[in-house]
């Protein structure tokens, strides 16, 4: 069984305080308690604070561009899908310069969990707006306010059918764990956004702002029924529900592929004899 | 006997159709066959003509004269009536057209009426085509028969039995109403395949254990995911279509760190996306192998057309600097080994593997009695199974005396697998250490960049060993420039000089092909670009310097037999 410390990784070079630390701990518990060791997996990231985390943790890692964690992340899990896939994204590398792709991920299906530190700003590039900050927000780079709408991670997966949407929130790590694991045995993709308090740049949302607003979804919550979980996933403001907002039982991508019906692409061997029957057609 | 068919009209009437059954009719028949297509960027009207060749003698190139038009509307007899041979014919059916046409080289036939009468549906008109050109070159039909009982497989015996008697009413027409028709034809020979650009590029990956292709579809790169996605099942390949290049490039990386052969392909638009993914491919050496089928920019260009002008942007791909492979093919024999090379390569070295085609390449079928699926290499080189279970340990990046460092599968062992589009460390991680910065660029680039130029074979010397007047071309002009080496070396001492592996740059000790252009007395270097790119990489490679002596074409258009010709004597005659 894997222990806290097969899962030590390089020190973080997180600022003091930022809530990466806690999801970070979350994740790490969460692999332990499940089982998982750390080559039974992969985590893709892109560029940006939150994109480090593979290098924090233990794990097989492709740490790519910005913006584009599902696609390799995809790539990865059509090759071998007996392989858990994560990606791991900041909110402006996954909703911003991500935010096609996203889309597609959630059309797919594909069995890819996507962890987004949502800190509704950008982190590495020092406190631009992101697609999730506050309409109005004003920063060095929109001195007049944000004039976008902010971009609700939750509404849009329940309206494209995400076969999994929740939410969680890094100064409630017990929560997240949860979170974490379900959306490990969920089939499908998964789709976690979790409030990330930015302790340099973000002053608007903080820890202290959170803990007034955050609550856990009461048991009763069926997150089956889609019209429900849409209303659900508009609350944000003074009430902001934290857990699973939408799940569906939806096909993934990999159980459509007859050609890894059987067996991983990963593992099936090439056999240079059937070449002669594709000539053939050429005459 | 060197011939040449062309059948013109919209696009939608089914051009394609009776191109493709005349041109493999021929090709079973062993005659050596030559085929370009010309159409426009829409799906229904415009100008399309699909152009067959075919001779006793290899043949790699179109000429401007026809011997045989078949006209499906008034445009293509307005378009190509000039283009006609002395003993030239147009067949037409007039009731398309709203006029007869009374000159000796034209000839009526009742497509559309034949089909009905004998296949029982106007739609046959295709086959009744078809088989009135066979008639007209006193063909038999036994072979097109063949290929209408394969074509209709799936749509029964009706259909086949009509197609078939659509056929030989054409043929039986035309053999007894074409009074001026003298061709003649040499004896049949053994039965040839018959294999364009694209295919030979889909074929050539399936050959090299390729099982992940992603692309977003553009032309003249579509082909290659169309040819794949029909082999998917067969062959034990997954072929996705992704939302962009961006998307498809990235996919195609995953799946290769994941351990599975991968390639993507688009054109250049959609390679000028991929260059943040091929970057990342030389940082994180991934091998990748990417076709590039260029067409004419800049921008969307000239679609469906062709051009040779993506040579120096591909080159320069990717920000920051690491190695990478080019391949030009010249033909689809070419593009099908050079593809398996690729491969080859990209995987040994780790570093993204280009094969670059143009949209002529693309379309253009050519003849040959066989690929030899002997001459293919496929060495799995990465480390999985045991041989990686029992490592005491690995490192994704670790420094080797040859540069390249292992490459295991993630997930099939213990053993880690991280890679980082940020400079790294030996286990992958991310690092801003000056000296490791330094020994990871030796590594990937001043390392590996000798050892992969050792395998680069030399440009093609054809012709005269040691020429006079030395044609240069590269990619595509291969079979328009031969041919006219051919035709010239009866009275000159001419030679071609062809690259189709072009980086790293080839070494000269293999043929010192330097000396070669030193000692003509002209050498010219042929392009289908207007700022002669190769000549450009060969005045940065070798210093040499064409001047003036360039024949370039930017029309959008492929050079013709004939037209090159002319041109290359118009150099001479300045001599
Ligand atoms: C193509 C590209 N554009 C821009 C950047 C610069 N960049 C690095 S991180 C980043 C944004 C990071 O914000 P976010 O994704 O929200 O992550 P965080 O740092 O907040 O965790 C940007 C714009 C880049 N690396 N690549
Ligand atoms: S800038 Fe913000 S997100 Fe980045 S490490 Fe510091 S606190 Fe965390």
């Amino acid at each position: 069984m894997p222990t806290l410390e097969d899962y030590k990784g390089q020190t973080p070079a997180w600022c003091p305080g930022c809530g990466n630390f806690n999801i970070l701990r979350s994740f790490n518990e969460a692999m332990v308690e499940m089982g998982i060791e750390p080559h039974q997996f992969t985590i893709v990231s892109g560029i940006g604070q939150a994109a480090k985390f593979p290098h924090y943790t233990k794990c097989n890692t492709f740490n790519g561009l910005h913006g584009r964690t599902l696609p390799v992340a995809t790539g990865i899990r059509l090759a071998n899908h007996e392989m858990i896939v994560m990606a791991v994204a900041g909110d402006g590398d996954c909703y911003g310069e991500g935010g096609n792709h996203l889309l597609h991920a959630i059309r797919r299906n594909v069995n890819v969990k996507l962890f987004v530190h949502d800190n509704q700003v950008y982190g590495l590039t020092k406190g631009q707006a992101s697609p999730t900050t506050g309409e109005g927000t004003k920063t060095k780079n929109q001195p007049f306010g944000v004039f976008s709408s902010q971009l609700n991670p939750m509404a849009l997966g329940v309206a494209l059918d995400c076969s999994f949407v929740a939410r969680g929130y890094a100064g409630d790590s017990e929560h997240l764990k949860g979170l974490i694991k379900e959306a490990v045995h969920h089939k499908g993709f998964a789709l976690v956004d979790i409030l990330q308090p930015c302790v340099s740049f973000n002053k608007v949302n903080t820890y202290k702002w959170y803990g007034e607003r955050v609550y856990h979804i009461e048991p009763e919550y069926n997150p089956e029924d889609r019209l429900k979980a849409f209303e659900r996933s508009l609350e944000w403001g003074d009430k902001i529900p934290l857990g699973i907002i939408y799940r569906n039982n939806r096909h993934t991508y990999e159980d459509m592929i007859p050609v890894i019906k059987e067996s991983p692409l990963v593992n099936q061997s090439f056999d240079l004899s059937k070449l002669e029957a594709a000539l053939k057609e050429f005459y | 006997m060197d011939y040449t068919i062309k059948i013109g009209g919209e696009a939608g009437q089914g051009i394609q159709t009776i191109g493709g059954s005349l041109a493999k009719a021929l090709s079973r028949s062993g005659y050596h066959v030559f085929t370009h297509q010309d159409y426009e960027s829409r799906v229904r009207g415009g100008h399309n003509f699909y152009q067959i060749r075919f001779s006793d003698k290899p043949v790699s190139a179109i000429r401007e004269k026809v011997d045989i038009l078949v006209a499906f509307d008034t445009e293509s007899i307005l378009r190509h009536e000039t283009e006609l041979t002395v003993n030239g014919i147009i067949i037409y059916d007039s009731s398309f057209h709203k006029q007869k046409h009374n000159e000796p080289y034209f000839l009526d036939v009742p497509f559309s009426d034949l089909a009905l009468e004998h296949g029982g549906n106007k739609i046959m008109l295709n086959t009744a085509a078809t088989g009135a050109v066979l008639g007209m070159l006193g063909i038999e039909t036994e072979i097109l028969i063949g290929l209408i009982k394969e074509d209709f497989r799936t749509k029964g015996d009706e259909i086949i039995s009509g197609n078939i008697k659509a056929a030989a009413a054409g043929h039986e027409y035309t053999k007894n109403k074409c009074a001026k028709c003298s061709f003649t034809i040499t004896e049949p020979s053994n039965k040839k395949m018959l294999i364009n650009g694209t295919e030979a590029i889909g074929l050539g990956a399936i050959a090299s254990g390729c099982k992940f292709y992603s692309a977003y579809p553009m032309t003249p790169a579509t082909g290659i995911m169309n040819y794949i996605a029909d082999k998917e099942e067969e062959y034990g390949i997954i072929v996705e279509q992704a939302e962009d290049e961006i998307s498809a490039i990235n996919m195609a990386l995953g799946a290769s760190f994941a351990g599975v052969r991968a390639m993507t392909g688009t054109s250049g638009g959609g390679f000028a996306l991929m260059q943040e993914g091929v970057s990342l491919a030389g940082m994180t050496e991934t091998p990748i192998v990417i076709a590039l089928g260029q067409r004419p920019g800049p921008a969307t260009g000239l679609p469906t057309r062709t051009e040779q002008a993506d040579l120096l942007f591909l080159l320069h791909s990717g920000h920051g600097e690491f190695p990478k492979i080019v391949f030009a093919p010249g033909t689809p024999e070419q593009a099908f080994y050079l593809t398996n090379k690729a491969f080859e390569l990209s995987e040994k070295y780790q570093v993204p593997a280009f094969v670059i085609t143009d949209q002529y390449l693309a379309d253009t079928q050519w003849t040959y009695d066989s690929f030899a699926s002997d001459k293919i290499k496929y060495v799995d080189r990465r480390l999985r199974g045991d041989e990686l279970t029992k490592l005491p340990e690995y490192r994704r990046h670790a420094f080797t005396d040859s540069g390249i460092s292992p490459l295991a599968v993630p997930g099939a062992s213990r053993h880690l697998v991280v890679t980082d589009s940020d400079e790294h460390d030996e286990d992958g991680h991310i690092t801003e250490n000056a000296e490791t910065r330094n020994k990871m660029v030796e590594k990937r680039l001043f390392k590996k960049m000798p050892l992969i130029r050792e395998e680069i074979s030399p440009p093609l010397l054809y012709g005269d060993k040691e020429p006079d007047i030395l044609l240069v071309g590269w990619g595509s002009t291969y079979g328009v420039i031969k041919e006219v080496v051919d035709i010239l070396s009866n009275e000159k001492r001419i030679a071609m000089l062809h690259f189709s592996e072009i980086y790293p740059f080839p070494l000269e000790k293999k043929l010192n092909y330097l000396s070669l252009l030193n000692n003509s007395k002209l050498a010219i270097c042929i392009e289908n670009n207007a700022t002669c790119q190769f000549a450009r990489l060969i005045k940065a490679e070798t210093g040499y310097i064409f001047f003036e002596n360039e024949i370039k074409k930017y029309d959008g258009r492929p050079f013709t037999l004939d037209g090159l010709l002319g041109e290359v004597n118009a150099h001479i005659r300045r001599l």
